[in-house]
């Protein structure tokens, strides 16, 4: 398969809100089901552990026009949710056996309990995230919601994990979280080679395809982004933080790389990579996995910050691992998560000279002019005047 | 309702006179602490450790409270515009903003007295994830310890028992230790059960006054005078001997007004002729507080039952603070306040409000700053007209953002709602 086909691939899925091929892959597990879950964190091994489909929820984007949706939600909160419950209504997400709902933000969180009313045949899980600086309290309360998980999607499956189940499925994600990384770390050292408008279809695709055959397409693409000579061009590098739950419509993310910018780091989806090391597969493995999510994760809006200079660091030292000229804070509108975390995380940055702007968006926005006359003054500002 | 007199002069129950003085003294010892060395806590409504704080000598002080404080008293359009300034977003939470404007104008609490800052940031995470930022950033004003304390949110409608256990560990390892530290005083259990003993019995007169709205007329408002009802329970006096005092006050004012068969005092005087009864969903408006409940008044519509008066903890379910048990009642405390209850949950208490007190309508107040108690409250109302027979209204305003209060439009919406519900009366 060639890098275009690949790319062609995640394109189809992440266009592929009938979930046509997910109910397909879902039929070929051996329980011939599939479990959801909403941004940001979910265990997905778990789930694959349980042999079943993990697919990540991640609403309609552009395009999904909401009727349904509308009704359930007032003007002043965020649009995921109203496409989500929109897809939901229009039988979209019946092929699934259940949902888990990451403790996100408030309206996720409510969103759970409407989905045991709109859907009650379907398993729910409000999935409670350790919060607590106290690794060895946060990782016992981790690993007891872990096994919960895992008793009941076992019995949901018929199929309850065991200990070589759930080991072969944590290496199955450890491989997939290294070549993420990699992805991620090469876009950062030759951004010309990897847009991220198809390392962000890559990752959509992620949440959807079976993990062994995600493992192998990110494995070509690799290997053919190494091939051939792309024209360097005279970009500023930057930053895009806040887009971690509802994500920015596609043409946004063409626009600002396409308005001057390289995008050398994100925060789209950063779920499929918040573990920033392998999870051990010596012992218990659910213990591991509890262990890893204090040990070696990744910071986000969503999770307490316990180090009480860890927000003011936060940017600077994103900015620095990919040596970024500057940093687009770009948050949905309404969300709780990114903009009450902006004011702490900008203030950081502009302490450190880093050159920052923010604009809000929506997953269905579909005007980008003012986003590429932003993001195109703000690179010529940084090609100008180091951004001052 | 008496005739009404609609200057700025409210009428006001004895209980509320109390408890202004109440306030007053609490706020003054605040302004003080920095001299009498009492350490102050800063933490949340739900889920507050008042008996626990108190237990280490040290002094509570409420946020939120602050912030709805400044908004009754007309301060919160300034306070929330300076915190714009500085880059906070127009979309969120503007009791956070309105804490930080406040803070930024010099600190000088409701009661015009100087806010100590904070000895220890208590985080009580529990129903509100907005909670968790506004520590963060007061964090980086203050530079002072926060604790967190995780409260599992009640995702299948109970408090698991490894959930507790969790609270439990948590107030062991984390928030006693944190506490020792700041007041120099050791944990002492018999001093936690006194305050606990002393809160079962506050709460005891609560229940008794929540409850006595199911007599007709009802001699209380349980939502614009139920805010007043719950005010020293959900703030700095559970567990206090001034909090026993007061609410045995109050409850024998009420049962007062049930014997001679009175309605609450409203701002206006008194509502005896009580056309409409109505349950109420969501936090009032408190920028307009006095406005909005007139809207109800002048429609002789009283509220037998509302949920907000249960963010500080579910008293009429039963719960009690049980001396016995002093940390694992904490953890049941913390566990079931309104907002870390599950939507199906909330249902459920809102049909049993309307049948248990007779109800003849139910409002939503949708608040466009708080997405725990907003995000899925459409949802709420088609469900609970569909299990309850009762039509709902939903109106939308904003907590302490008097730019979100629409006086006629709310006022429309109102009189259309009640005018509906005298049709389908006249029709049955």
């Amino acid at each position: 398969m060639t890098r275009s086909q690949i790319v062609d691939w995640a394109l189809s899925l992440y266009e592929d809100l009938d979930f046509y091929q997910a109910r397909q892959w879902a039929s070929e597990t051996p329980s011939g089901k599939a479990v959801g879950h909403l941004p940001v964190y979910a265990p997905r091994e778990v789930i694959h552990a349980s042999k079943m489909l993990p697919v990540g929820i991640y609403g309609g984007g552009d395009q999904v026009e909401i009727i349904r949706g509308d009704a359930f939600y007032q003007s002043y909160i965020c649009h995921i949710p109203r496409s989500v419950v929109e897809l939901c209504q229009a039988g979209n997400f019946d092929f699934l056996s259940g949902v888990l709902f990451p403790s996100t933000c408030d309206v996720i969180r409510n969103l759970s309990g409407m989905w045991q009313l709109l859907k009650p045949e379907q398993y729910v899980r409000y999935v409670d995230l350790p919060q607590i600086g106290d690794p060895q309290l946060g990782s016992k309360f981790w690993g007891q919601e872990i096994r919960t998980l895992v008793r009941d999607l076992g019995e949901i499956s018929g199929s309850p994990a065991n200990e070589d189940q759930l080991r072969e499925s944590v290496a199955l994600f450890n491989e997939s979280r290294q070549l993420i990384r990699a992805l991620y770390e090469k876009r950062s050292k030759e951004p010309w080679r990897i847009p991220t408008e198809e390392l962000y279809l890559l990752m959509r695709a992620g949440e959807i395809a079976p993990v062994e055959i995600f493992n192998e397409k990110l494995r070509t693409y690799l290997a053919a982004a190494d091939e051939g000579d792309y024209p360097v061009k005279d970009r500023s590098r930057v930053v895009v933080a806040g887009a971690f739950c509802e994500q920015p419509p596609l043409g946004l993310i063409k626009t600002i790389e396409r308005a001057g910018c390289y995008i050398v780091d994100d925060d789209f989806l950063v779920g499929n990579r918040l573990l920033l090391s392998d999870v051990s597969l010596d012992g218990s493995v659910v213990d591991n996995l509890a262990r890893s999510f204090f040990s070696d994760s990744e910071k986000t809006s969503v999770l307490y910050e316990s180090d009480p200079e860890g927000k003011k660091k936060l940017m600077k030292a994103r900015v620095d691992a990919v040596n970024a000229d500057g940093i687009i804070f770009a948050a949905p509108s309404f969300c709780d998560p990114a903009l009450l975390d902006r004011p702490m995380l900008r203030k950081g940055a502009e302490e450190n000279n880093i050159p920052c702007i923010a604009f809000k968006y929506a997953e269905n926005t579909g005007q980008f002019q003012q986003f590429r006359e932003q993001a195109g003054t703000f690179s010529d500002s940084i090609k100008l005047w180091g951004g001052q | 309702m008496a005739n009404a007199d609609k200057s700025d002069t409210a009428q006001k129950d004895q209980s509320m006179v109390i408890q202004k003085r109440m306030i007053a003294d609490h706020f003054k010892r605040l302004e003080k602490a920095p001299e009498t060395k009492e350490p102050v806590v800063y933490t949340f409504v739900p889920g507050n450790l008042t008996e626990l704080i108190r237990s280490f000598d040290c002094l509570p002080l409420l946020p939120e409270i602050n912030a709805l404080q400044s908004g009754m008293r007309g301060k919160s359009r300034d306070y929330i515009a300076e915190a714009e300034r500085i880059g906070h977003s127009e979309d969120v939470c503007t009791y956070v903003k309105c804490d930080v404007g406040m803070l930024k104008a010099g600190n000088i609490g409701p009661t015009g007295t100087k806010l100590p800052e904070p000895d220890l940031l208590l985080l009580s995470y529990t129903g509100c994830y907005t909670f968790m930022k506004w520590f963060e950033l007061l964090r980086e004003e203050y530079k002072c310890p926060t604790v967190f304390l995780q409260i599992p949110y009640q995702g299948d409608g109970t408090l698991a028992p490894e959930h507790r256990q969790y609270i439990i560990d948590q107030i062991k390892e984390s928030v006693i230790p944190a506490l020792e530290k700041i007041s120099g005083k050791k944990y002492d259990e018999e001093k936690l059960r006194h305050y606990l003993a002393l809160s079962a019995q506050a709460e005891d007169d609560l229940v008794a006054v929540l409850n006595s709205a199911k007599n007709k007329p009802s001699p209380i408002d349980s939502y614009f005078g139920g805010v007043y009802y719950v005010g020293p329970i959900f703030s700095a006096f559970r567990g206090t001997q001034d909090g026993v005092d007061y609410y045995r006050a109050l409850r024998k004012e009420v049962e007062d007004r049930v014997e001679r068969g009175e309605g609450p005092v409203t701002p206006d005087g008194p509502l005896d002729d009580q056309k409409y009864r109505l349950v109420v969903e969501g936090p009032p408006n408190w920028t307009n507080f006095r406005e909005f409940w007139r809207m109800f008044a002048d429609e002789s519509a009283v509220a037998v039952a509302s949920t907000y008066t249960k963010v500080g903890g579910t008293y009429d379910y039963g719960f009690r603070h049980d001396p016995n048990d002093p940390l694992g009642t904490l953890a049941d405390y913390c566990g079931g306040c309104y907002t870390n209850i599950n939507l199906p949950g909330r249902i459920d208490m809102l049909v049993d409000y309307i049948r248990e007190f007779e109800a003849d309508g139910f409002i939503i107040n949708s608040v466009k700053s708080c997405n725990s108690f907003s995000a899925g409250q459409l949802m709420i109302l088609r469900e609970v007209e569909k299990r309850s027979g009762v039509p709902g209204a939903f109106i939308e305003s904003d907590l302490v953002d008097p730019r979100y209060f629409s006086a006629a439009n709310i006022k429309n919406r109102l009189e259309s709602y009640l005018q509906m519900l005298e049709a389908r009366r006249q029709g049955a």
